[in-house]
Protein backbone atom coordinates (compact mmCIF):
# COMPACT_ATOMS: atom_id res chain seq x y z
CA UNK A 1 0.00 0.00 0.00
CA UNK A 2 1.33 3.40 -0.80
CA UNK A 3 1.96 5.70 2.12
CA UNK A 4 -0.23 8.76 2.33
CA UNK A 5 0.52 11.99 4.10
CA UNK A 6 -1.64 12.70 7.10
CA UNK A 7 -1.88 15.36 9.72
CA UNK A 8 -3.59 15.06 13.05
CA UNK A 9 -4.40 17.76 15.57
CA UNK A 10 -5.44 16.68 19.02
CA UNK A 11 -6.34 18.61 22.14
CA UNK A 12 -5.37 17.36 25.59
CA UNK A 13 -6.99 18.41 28.85
CA UNK A 14 -5.37 21.39 30.56
CA UNK A 15 -5.17 19.65 33.92
CA UNK A 16 -2.27 17.50 32.81
CA UNK A 17 1.24 18.24 33.97
CA UNK A 18 3.89 18.80 31.34
CA UNK A 19 5.38 15.35 31.84
CA UNK A 20 2.02 13.66 31.49
CA UNK A 21 1.40 15.58 28.30
CA UNK A 22 4.74 14.57 26.84
CA UNK A 23 4.09 10.97 27.76
CA UNK A 24 0.73 11.02 26.04
CA UNK A 25 2.23 12.47 22.87
CA UNK A 26 4.97 9.82 22.99
CA UNK A 27 2.34 7.15 23.35
CA UNK A 28 0.60 8.22 20.16
CA UNK A 29 3.86 8.49 18.30
CA UNK A 30 4.66 4.96 19.37
CA UNK A 31 1.31 3.70 18.11
CA UNK A 32 2.10 5.25 14.76
CA UNK A 33 5.61 3.90 14.45
CA UNK A 34 4.46 0.47 15.57
CA UNK A 35 2.10 0.27 12.63
CA UNK A 36 4.85 1.31 10.26
CA UNK A 37 4.26 5.04 9.94
CA UNK A 38 6.97 7.61 9.48
CA UNK A 39 6.60 10.73 11.57
CA UNK A 40 7.42 13.85 9.58
CA UNK A 41 7.01 16.48 12.23
CA UNK A 42 5.56 17.18 15.62
CA UNK A 43 4.38 20.50 17.00
CA UNK A 44 3.16 21.61 20.33
CA UNK A 45 1.13 24.80 20.36
CA UNK A 46 0.87 24.71 24.10
CA UNK A 47 -2.05 25.88 26.16
CA UNK A 48 -4.57 27.75 24.04
CA UNK A 49 -7.94 29.19 24.78
CA UNK A 50 -10.77 27.24 23.17
CA UNK A 51 -13.36 29.08 21.12
CA UNK A 52 -16.09 27.30 23.10
CA UNK A 53 -15.95 25.11 26.20
CA UNK A 54 -15.30 21.42 25.63
CA UNK A 55 -16.11 19.15 28.55
CA UNK A 56 -16.58 22.35 30.56
CA UNK A 57 -12.93 23.33 30.05
CA UNK A 58 -11.90 26.60 28.49
CA UNK A 59 -8.30 25.85 27.50
CA UNK A 60 -6.38 22.90 26.17
CA UNK A 61 -2.99 21.68 25.02
CA UNK A 62 -2.90 21.59 21.24
CA UNK A 63 -0.59 19.14 19.51
CA UNK A 64 0.04 18.56 15.85
CA UNK A 65 1.52 15.42 14.34
CA UNK A 66 2.40 15.07 10.71
CA UNK A 67 3.17 11.63 9.39
CA UNK A 68 3.17 9.26 6.45
CA UNK A 69 1.20 6.11 6.96
CA UNK A 70 -0.64 3.24 5.47
CA UNK A 71 -4.33 4.15 5.19
CA UNK A 72 -5.37 1.07 7.16
CA UNK A 73 -3.52 2.15 10.28
CA UNK A 74 -5.46 5.37 10.73
CA UNK A 75 -8.41 3.48 12.13
CA UNK A 76 -6.29 2.10 14.97
CA UNK A 77 -4.94 5.53 15.76
CA UNK A 78 -8.41 6.98 16.01
CA UNK A 79 -9.58 4.13 18.24
CA UNK A 80 -6.71 4.93 20.57
CA UNK A 81 -7.65 8.60 20.56
CA UNK A 82 -11.17 7.74 21.60
CA UNK A 83 -10.01 5.36 24.32
CA UNK A 84 -7.70 7.88 25.93
CA UNK A 85 -9.60 10.03 28.40
CA UNK A 86 -7.14 12.90 28.29
CA UNK A 87 -7.80 13.58 24.61
CA UNK A 88 -10.67 16.04 24.31
CA UNK A 89 -10.79 16.41 20.52
CA UNK A 90 -8.88 15.09 17.57
CA UNK A 91 -8.97 15.61 13.86
CA UNK A 92 -7.06 13.53 11.30
CA UNK A 93 -6.77 14.91 7.81
CA UNK A 94 -5.31 13.34 4.69
CA UNK A 95 -3.08 15.81 2.86
CA UNK A 96 -3.08 16.16 -0.90
CA UNK A 97 -0.12 17.50 -2.86
CA UNK A 98 -1.00 21.16 -2.31
CA UNK A 99 -1.53 20.59 1.37
CA UNK A 100 1.80 18.79 1.69
CA UNK A 101 3.61 21.60 -0.10
CA UNK A 102 1.94 24.14 2.16
CA UNK A 103 2.82 22.15 5.27
CA UNK A 104 6.48 22.11 4.28
CA UNK A 105 6.53 25.83 3.72
CA UNK A 106 4.82 26.39 6.99
CA UNK A 107 7.38 24.38 8.85
CA UNK A 108 10.12 26.54 7.45
CA UNK A 109 8.53 29.92 7.83
CA UNK A 110 6.04 29.59 10.65
CA UNK A 111 2.31 30.22 10.60
CA UNK A 112 0.85 32.47 7.98
CA UNK A 113 3.71 31.80 5.58
CA UNK A 114 1.43 31.02 2.69
CA UNK A 115 -0.33 34.32 2.60
CA UNK A 116 2.69 36.59 2.84
CA UNK A 117 3.90 35.93 -0.68
CA UNK A 118 1.08 37.65 -2.53
CA UNK A 119 3.65 39.65 -4.45
CA UNK A 120 5.51 36.56 -5.58
CA UNK A 121 2.71 35.65 -7.94
CA UNK A 122 1.33 32.22 -8.73
CA UNK A 123 2.77 29.31 -6.80
CA UNK A 124 3.09 25.82 -8.11
CA UNK B 1 -43.55 58.93 -11.05
CA UNK B 2 -42.23 58.46 -14.55
CA UNK B 3 -43.01 55.59 -16.83
CA UNK B 4 -39.32 55.06 -17.50
CA UNK B 5 -37.32 52.97 -15.06
CA UNK B 6 -35.25 55.22 -12.88
CA UNK B 7 -31.55 54.39 -12.68
CA UNK B 8 -30.72 52.26 -9.67
CA UNK B 9 -28.19 53.83 -7.35
CA UNK B 10 -26.51 50.53 -6.64
CA UNK B 11 -24.57 50.70 -9.93
CA UNK B 12 -21.60 51.98 -7.97
CA UNK B 13 -21.41 48.72 -6.05
CA UNK B 14 -21.80 46.58 -9.16
CA UNK B 15 -18.92 48.33 -10.93
CA UNK B 16 -16.43 47.44 -8.19
CA UNK B 17 -14.23 44.68 -9.58
CA UNK B 18 -14.85 41.52 -7.58
CA UNK B 19 -12.26 38.85 -7.90
CA UNK B 20 -11.43 35.60 -6.26
CA UNK B 21 -8.41 36.26 -4.09
CA UNK B 22 -7.23 32.67 -4.37
CA UNK B 23 -7.24 32.61 -8.13
CA UNK B 24 -5.52 35.95 -8.26
CA UNK B 25 -2.72 35.09 -5.87
CA UNK B 26 -2.43 31.44 -6.83
CA UNK B 27 -3.12 29.99 -3.40
CA UNK B 28 -4.07 26.34 -3.72
CA UNK B 29 -4.60 25.20 -0.17
CA UNK B 30 -6.59 26.80 2.60
CA UNK B 31 -5.31 25.91 6.00
CA UNK B 32 -7.87 25.18 8.70
CA UNK B 33 -5.24 25.78 11.38
CA UNK B 34 -5.00 29.49 10.64
CA UNK B 35 -7.99 31.18 12.31
CA UNK B 36 -6.72 34.70 11.61
CA UNK B 37 -6.95 34.14 7.91
CA UNK B 38 -10.30 32.39 8.12
CA UNK B 39 -11.81 35.34 10.00
CA UNK B 40 -12.00 37.14 6.65
CA UNK B 41 -14.64 34.68 5.44
CA UNK B 42 -16.78 34.73 8.50
CA UNK B 43 -19.06 37.44 9.88
CA UNK B 44 -19.20 38.88 13.38
CA UNK B 45 -21.42 36.09 14.60
CA UNK B 46 -19.04 33.46 13.30
CA UNK B 47 -21.25 32.53 10.36
CA UNK B 48 -19.79 31.89 6.91
CA UNK B 49 -20.11 34.80 4.52
CA UNK B 50 -21.76 34.28 1.13
CA UNK B 51 -19.66 34.24 -2.02
CA UNK B 52 -21.20 37.37 -3.38
CA UNK B 53 -19.81 39.35 -0.46
CA UNK B 54 -16.32 37.91 -0.42
CA UNK B 55 -15.99 37.54 -4.19
CA UNK B 56 -14.64 34.00 -3.92
CA UNK B 57 -15.13 31.54 -6.75
CA UNK B 58 -17.23 28.45 -6.14
CA UNK B 59 -14.31 26.04 -6.01
CA UNK B 60 -12.52 27.99 -3.32
CA UNK B 61 -15.65 28.87 -1.44
CA UNK B 62 -16.20 25.17 -0.91
CA UNK B 63 -12.64 24.78 0.35
CA UNK B 64 -13.08 27.74 2.65
CA UNK B 65 -16.25 26.19 3.96
CA UNK B 66 -14.50 22.91 4.71
CA UNK B 67 -11.62 24.73 6.40
CA UNK B 68 -13.93 26.81 8.57
CA UNK B 69 -15.90 23.76 9.62
CA UNK B 70 -12.71 21.90 10.55
CA UNK B 71 -11.49 24.90 12.51
CA UNK B 72 -14.80 24.98 14.35
CA UNK B 73 -14.44 21.31 15.20
CA UNK B 74 -11.07 21.82 16.84
CA UNK B 75 -12.28 24.95 18.60
CA UNK B 76 -10.12 27.46 16.77
CA UNK B 77 -13.25 29.21 15.60
CA UNK B 78 -16.57 29.33 17.42
CA UNK B 79 -19.79 27.94 16.02
CA UNK B 80 -21.87 30.77 17.33
CA UNK B 81 -20.89 33.94 19.10
CA UNK B 82 -21.45 37.65 19.17
CA UNK B 83 -18.77 40.25 18.52
CA UNK B 84 -16.19 37.93 17.02
CA UNK B 85 -14.16 40.73 15.45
Amino acid sequence: MELKNYETVFILTPVLSEDQMKDTVKKFKKILTDSGAEIVSEENWGLKKLAYPIQNKKTGFYNLLEFKADPQSIKNLEIEFRRDETVMRFLTVALDKYATAYAEKRRKNGMGSMYKSKKEGAKK
Amino acid sequence: MSLINEPIHSSRHENRKKYCRFKKSGIKYIDYKDPEFLLKFVNEQGKLLPRRLTGTSLKYQRKVSVAVKRARHIALLPYVTDSLK
